[in-house]
Order: C-alpha cells, then structure tokens, then sequence
C-alpha cells in the first residue's frame, strides 16, 4: 500500500511536470499540449518513485528502461527527467529551438536520460520487447516500461510486438496505454474504434489491468500488481483526460497540438500553480 | 585487402546460406552478444544449426517482420550484436520505416540480411523478386550495403561487419555461388576490388553479375577489346577513388547489376563520375521492370543480365568515347 505522504509526492512531481513542460511548449507558443499532459501522472510514478535509475548515470546498465512511445509526449518526458535531475530546468526553455537537445520527438541520441528514440508510431513497442529480450538474457531483474498512446495502438505493429511478447513470457515489460479517448483527428471512438483495449491484449497472452490513469496511487498499486505476474507481460490501461490539468486545454476538442500564446501560458500555470499550492498544503 | 581471383571459376559446392550459418556459429560462439533474428525463415535460410546450438540467442519472431527489426534495434541497444534475416523484399520494402527510424536514426547497431537478391528469387515469382532492395537502403544516411558474391567474401565480410557499429545490410545470394575469390583472400569494406586489368573500358559489377563481367572480358578480348573488371561489392559507401581511377585510365564504364539500374549500382557509380570525371557510361540491370515468376536462366536472359548484355554494352560505350 501507498502512504499518504508518497501519494502526495506523486501528486506534486505530477503538477510539476505539467507545469515545466506547459512553460516549455508556452515558451515555444505550440506543441502537443494533449497527450503530454494526459501521461503526467504516470510519468511521476515512474520518475518519482518506481524506476530504478540513477541520473549520474544515466545510462547504467541495470537501470530500468522507459521506452516512450508515444515519442509527441516529449516535453513531459523531458519535464519529468529535468525535475529527477537529469539536465537543469532552464534547459526545458530550448524545446523545439535550433541546436536543442530537446526535439518534439523523444530522442535517445540527444536527451540524456531518455532511453529510446520513437516518434514512428508503434516502433516502441518493438523496442521494448527487444530490450526486455535483451536485459533478459544478461540475466538482469531490470523493468522496461513502456508507454503506448491509444491511436497509437491502432498501428499493426504494437500488435505484432504484443504477441511476441506474450510468446516470449515477458514479465519483465509492463506498458501502460495513455487511453484519453482522443487522437489527432479527433475522438478513437469515430475514427478506427479501440474497444475493449485491455480484454484484447488479455487474449494476445498479457496480464490487463485498468485504472484512473490520472490517480497516482491506482497507478502505483497496479505496477505493483503487475510486478507480482509471472511469466506474462502486462499492460495497464490508463483511463487519462487529454490535456489535464489545464482546463480550457481540456475543453478544447483538438487539443492533440495546440497553440499556445503567452497569456494561454499564463492561464495555465496560474491554474497548475493554484493546484500545486492545494497540494503541498494539504 | 588481399583478394585472390580463383583459377576456376566453378560454382561452389557449399551453398550461400550454409556459408552464412556457419560463419555466425564461429562468431557467437567466441562472442556472446552475437544473436540472430527471422520471420519465420529459418528453415529457408538453413539456420536450424544455429538454433541448435543457440536457442536462447536465437529469435524467430514469426512473420512480422517490422517487429523482427524494433526487436533487433532494443536488442542492440542492450549491447547485443543482431544478425536479422528475411527474403530481400521482406528485409526492406517491408519494414523500411523500423529500419530508417528504429535502426538508423536511432543510431543503433543492427545488421540486416536480405536474401535471395533478384533473379535469384527465381521461382518465387515478382513479389518475392526485390530489383530495389539496396536502392531503397541507399537512402538511410550512414548505412553500409554489402553484396558479397561468393562464400569467401561471404565469410570475411560478415566477420568485419560483427565487430563494426551501425546500420548493415548485407544482399546474400541464398543457393551456391560461382567461385570469384581463392580461399584466405580478404577485402575492405569500401573498396572495389579489381579483378581484372584493362584499357579500353571498366566494367563495374556486383553480385551474380561479376562472374558474367569476367566472362565478358573474357570474350570482348577475342574482339581486340582489353576490359578492366571490378568487383564493386560494397554499394555505400560507394568506392569512388577507384571509379574515378578507372574513368581516368579506361575512358569508359559499364555497370552491371541484378537489380534496379535506379538507385543501385548504375546510379551510385553515375553520381561519382558526372561529379567527378565524366566519361562515356552505360549500364546493365533492370530497367525499371518488375520480377517475375521462371527458372532463374530464362530471368537473366528476359531481363538482359548476362555476358554478351554486358559486351553489347561496352561496344556501345566505347563507339561513345
């Protein structure tokens, strides 16, 4: 079980990283404000407690692995590694700017801290596998993590790499699937129907699990489940909101990228920051 | 470098495939991180032994290859040194995305064998038939393409590419080659090898296709001609100190190739002369055609990939000079 003190941990590294990557696409005036916000939460439990990673070392060979494949989610990513204290904050501020080491993109070869390059959807998936495969065979306890948007697992390849998975008895890969309901045309549900996303992994062979995926301690617990499973891997589904946190954001039917001028910034951290506040004081 | 032209130049007895197997057996057993990877290919590429002895390196992912190759790049980014396999087209065409993206710009370390290079897919018909697999992997920068022509080259090269980084991939004829190069001769990744000395025009050729160069040579020396021949096995990083060497000395080129004349080595050596040296050129390959379906005898004629293809073309090249 989660203490209360580690959930509210949680809930402020959360708030954090949305606030750091809203200053950051702010700063830039657009980006994918949607689904960077909606994978918050899950980025804190990783970063602020479940990972097992050192920030000196950022690539030690028994850390665990976080594959973002839904590489868009960048500034939330860099976000939560900034506040872990991989690179200074300031450097959140380069997003997107020539010579940055921070590319929309998740990319391994510029950012330290991030494990994999993605940005082709549904190429993570097949990644993860490999490093789980690979992390295996040297015999390490070590997790890969990876992170699926939901239009994202339209791609065939995530289905591929599924049953592979499931063949290989990877228990040391746990993926969570960002299910805010939304892609970049507009909702999943009109454009190519997701279902029952946890049933359909279940049947490829994976042990499923749904959650609030904007409640820290549900995500925590089912990691912890997930860890328990034996010779399968698993998913969590993560029931998210597109754009959470900020609410015109929220409200906003195409919030998958967005602009966003100074005083939409400014909205959204006042908003953020009051949260932020409610938090560490409660 | 030290390549010796074999005095007869018969077809092996070993198959390709064979050559290929045992070649990753040696290496994985002296190296732990070597692993291989197909799609359900194995059989056809005669890695039973390999699976044999090494299962737990071994993956076969099924049919999916797109999978087969993300598998490969988080594998590499491991520390471990994949050897993935498919048919040309399925190696490529298939799943070039994974490979652009997953392999190359992710600058991970990942080797990638296509099989049965053109006419060679022979009965297999035109799906399975790729004229464009190395062109279609010219495009990923930093990539290095192989097309080794017989199990002697086959050998060394696989051994220089296990213990260079990057993205590789390696044309492998699957059944027996014709024997080009003595046992113990080496080579450079990069650099051409010539197999033959002349004057009046190099002919520039690759795969199944440099026995038909020599012999071409052969007979064009009958008719007065002095052919030079160079093996160009490495499509890139193409060698153009040598083709700019041979443009000086010969005045003429001809390239003869078993696949697509865009984008392999017709175009490769192009590039390197019209920027360099022009001279007079012409090429031998496919034509912008589809593959189709026949005994692999009947393809080379039918898609003009043979010795008196090449001699009419160097008459013509050196009419031009």
């Amino acid at each position: 079980m989660l203490g209360a003190e580690k959930i509210k941990e949680f809930e402020i590294f959360a708030l954090k990283i949305r606030i750091e990557a809203m200053k950051a696409i702010g700063n830039l005036g657009f980006g994918h404000v949607g689904g960077a916000l909606s994978i918050a939460d899950a980025l804190a439990v990783l970063y602020g407690g479940v990972m097992n990673v050192d920030p000196k070392n950022p690539r030690w060979d028994d850390r665990d692995w976080l594959i973002c494949s839904k590489g868009h989610a960048g500034p939330a990513v860099y976000a939560a590694l900034a506040l872990r204290g991989y690179f200074p904050l300031e450097e959140l501020m380069t997003l997107n700017k020539p010579g940055t080491h921070l590319p929309s993109h998740c990319d391994r070869n510029l950012t330290i801290g991030v494990d994999m390059t993605t940005g082709s959807l549904g190429q993570g998936s097949s990644l993860a596998v490999g490093v789980a495969l690979g992390n295996r065979l040297d015999g390490r306890e070590n997790y890969t993590y990876l992170i699926l948007g939901d239009g994202e697992i339209q791609e065939g390849q995530v289905w591929e790499a599924a049953l592979y998975a499931a063949q290989q008895k990877l228990d040391n890969l746990i993926a969570f699937i960002d299910y805010n309901k939304k892609q970049l045309d507009g909702f999943t549900k009109e454009i190519n129907d997701l279902g029952d996303i946890k049933a359909k992994f279940e049947s490829f062979g994976w042990h499923g699990q749904e959650v609030d995926g904007s409640n820290v301690k549900e995500i925590y617990e089912a990691i912890e489940r997930a860890k328990e499973v034996k010779g399968k891997p698993s998913v969590i589904v993560l029931h998210t909101i597109k754009g959470k946190g900020w609410s015109f954001a929220e409200n906003t039917a195409s919030n998958h990228h967005m602009t966003v001028s100074k005083e939409q910034m400014e909205e959204a951290l006042d908003e953020l920051y009051k949260k932020l506040e409610k938090a560490v004081t409660r | 470098m030290s390549a010796i032209l074999a005095k007869n130049r018969i077809r092996e007895d070993k198959e390709m495939r064979n050559a290929y197997c045992e070649t990753l057996m040696e290496l994985a057993e002296k190296d732990e991180r070597i692993v291989v990877l197909d799609a359900d290919l194995m059989s056809s590429m005669g890695m039973k032994p390999f699976l044999k002895a090494y299962p737990e390196r071994t993956f076969n992912v099924g049919i999916q290859e797109a999978n087969m190759i993300g598998v490969a790049a988080g594998l590499s980014a491991t520390g471990k040194i994949p050897f993935a396999h498919s048919f040309g087209p399925f190696a490529t065409r298939r799943c070039f995305d994974q490979i652009f993206l997953s392999c190359g710009y992710s600058r991970l370390n990942v080797r990638i064998t296509g099989s049965d290079p053109g006419v060679t897919a022979s009965y297999n018909g035109g799906t399975h038939m790729p004229f464009e697999d190395m062109g279609i992997m010219r495009n990923i920068p930093d990539i290095t393409i192989l097309e080794p022509v017989d199990s002697v080259m086959l050998r060394d090269l696989i051994k220089q590419t296990a213990n260079l980084y990057g993205v590789f991939y390696t044309r492998l004829l699957r059944k027996n080659a014709v024997k080009i190069y003595e046992e113990g001769s080496t080579f450079e990744i990069g650099k051409g090898v010539q197999l033959r000395d002349g004057k009046d025009v190099t002919i520039i050729a690759t795969g199944i296709m440099v026995d038909e160069a020599l012999k071409a040579a052969e007979a064009l020396e009958v008719d007065g001609i002095s052919a030079r021949v160079l093996n160009m096995f490495t499509l890139k990083p193409i060698d153009k100190e040598t083709i700019i060497k041979s443009a000086e000395e010969t005045g003429a080129i001809v390239t003869a190739e078993n696949h697509n004349v865009i984008n392999g080595l017709g175009s490769a050596v192009a590039e390197v002369l019209v920027e360099n040296r022009p001279v007079p050129m012409e090429r031998v390959g496919v034509f912008d055609r589809f593959g189709e379906v026949g005994p692999e005898s009947y393809l080379r004629e039918r898609f003009n990939l043979t010795a008196s293809d090449i001699m009419e073309k160097v008459k013509k090249v050196i009419a031009r000079k």
